[in-house]
């Protein structure tokens, strides 16, 4: 089994990850930077890696930035990373963009809108790309946040692709959530009423110079005034020109109120407990995966099912509950 | 699934960015992660790029004439902050045939000058990536 866990003390037998891990706790930049390798390639062990990590974890503050392409978001968290840098804030970035199915190439392009941030050894920006995930970040972004956090980061922020209405992943896997739209969203407002408009905390109008801003602030207020309340969190709406530095002070104001707002609320724990929960279960799936993709590999009567399924003298349903009692013994190991 | 993930930066003054960008498209229709950062870069910004995307390989194109001050700066920093063994430097650009033996002594792998393909350059990451041996972490 490729990802059977191995007990901690075997570490100690593996000088080059030890020496990684201590560079790491020293706050070497080229140690994060492979762990989050490691991680993100899902190289053989990285459970273990994450297992020795996550008891450092759980002091940042997690903040989603998303909102359609175009909208700015990387200019957004280049001046957020300005404003926390002038604070000496430690700050972790993951800018996620997407990979095409086609070719599984990426051109990964935020660190364009941020390259002034990369002498600043508070700041960490690592892009990812999507590598098949559909809901706007990577699989391993949540895993990669985790070891941000792990390093000693104060604050996250994770920027997802440019979504539509349902790449949702972000909700859950942030503390605050910023969603970003801009003037010519216009009408798009109504019909991101369901979905994205449902996981912001914060919502930010950015190129707020350009005409129609105002009155689509006022109709998005009037929007949230008629949906029912679930929270007692007022959902500010923040004017915002990122690429002249305007509002963004405004725009971590409210940030700061949110997050002071979730700690001092029951709900905040709910929110945690679900995003360990969603975190269990994911993880679990995974080592599922695995272990029915390893079994099936191995598997003559697999092959055989595949060959009677083409031939018309079984079908798929029947199939798959013969296979599940075959190679069930391998799953639970 | 390991990837193998390209930083193409544009260090020094000059603007013109279309070469590196058919390169940029070229490696990302070839199945690689591209990281593109942009125009103007210093050596420390590519190299701090560089070591926080765990790049295996470095991109740089230089048509100002200043190949001979920033390639080797690039490499001198990349050794200093111990991240040259894991990375492999190569350009491209306006680069006089006389310059490519002082470059890759410097410790620019591979110099590709006008007239090489797009073709050239993925066969030449797609090579150079078999060869590398990445220490396993875990």
């Amino acid at each position: 089994m490729t990802d059977a866990a191995s007990p901690p003390d075997t570490l100690k037998s593996r000088p080059i990850l030890m020496s990684v891990l201590d560079k790491f706790a020293a706050g070497d930049h080229v140690a994060l930077a492979r762990i989050i390798t490691a991680v993100e390639d899902r190289r053989n062990g990285y459970q273990d890696l994450l297992a020795r990590l996550y008891a450092r974890s759980g002091r940042a503050w997690r903040v989603g930035i998303t909102g359609p392409p175009g909208a700015g978001k990387s200019t957004l968290v280049f001046r957020l990373a300005e404003l926390l840098a002038a604070q000496a804030k430690k700050l972790g970035i993951i800018a996620v963009d997407p990979t095409s199915p086609f070719t599984g190439g990426a051109l990964l392009g935020d660190r364009i809108r941020m390259q002034d941030l990369s002498n600043n050894p508070n700041i960490f920006i690592r892009s990812m790309a999507t590598r098949g995930s559909t809901g706007g970040l990577a699989e391993a972004t949540r895993d990669a946040t985790m070891v941000l956090d792990a390093f000693g980061m104060d604050v996250i922020l994770i920027e997802t692709v440019g979504v539509g209405q349902v790449e949702l992943d972000i909700a859950r896997a942030c503390d605050t959530v910023v969603v970003v739209f801009v003037p010519e969203s216009g009408d798009a407002i109504q019909a991101m009423k369901a979905g994205l408009m449902e996981i912001a905390d914060i919502y930010c109008l950015n190129k707020a110079d350009r005409e129609g801003a105002e009155r689509l602030v006022v109709e998005l207020q009037s929007v949230l005034g008629l949906r029912k309340k679930t929270t007692p969190w007022e959902h500010p709406v923040i004017s915002t020109q990122a690429l002249n530095n305007k509002g963004i002070p405004e725009l971590w104001a409210s940030v700061a109120a949110h997050r002071e707002f979730c700690q001092n609320q029951a709900t905040f724990d709910h929110r945690r407990e679900q995003r360990i929960a969603d975190d269990l279960q994911t993880i679990i799936k995974n080592k599922i995966d695995r272990r029915v993709q390893a079994a099936l590999r191995d598997s003559e009567s697999y092959r055989n099912k595949i060959a009677e399924i083409a031939a018309g003298t079984t079908n798929p349903y029947a199939a798959a509950v013969e296979l599940l009692g075959e190679i069930a013994g391998s799953l639970a190991d | 699934m390991e990837k193998i993930r390209v930083l193409l930066a544009k260090p020094g003054l000059d603007g013109h960015d279309r070469g590196i960008k058919v390169i940029a498209a070229a490696l990302r229709d070839a199945g690689m992660e591209v990281i593109y950062t942009g125009l103007r870069q210093t050596p420390e910004q590519v190299v701090n790029a560089a070591i926080q995307e765990d790049v295996r390989f470095v991109g740089m194109s230089i048509l100002s004439g200043a190949h001979m001050t920033l390639f080797p700066a690039v490499a001198k920093l990349l050794k200093e902050k111990g991240a040259d063994k894991n990375v492999h430097l190569f350009g491209g650009g306006i680069i006089p045939d006389q310059d490519v033996g002082k470059l890759t002594a410097a410790g620019v792998g591979k110099v590709f000058t006008p007239g090489a393909s797009t073709e050239d350059i993925v066969k030449y990451i797609r090579e150079t990536a078999a060869t590398m041996t990445d220490e396993p972490l875990v």
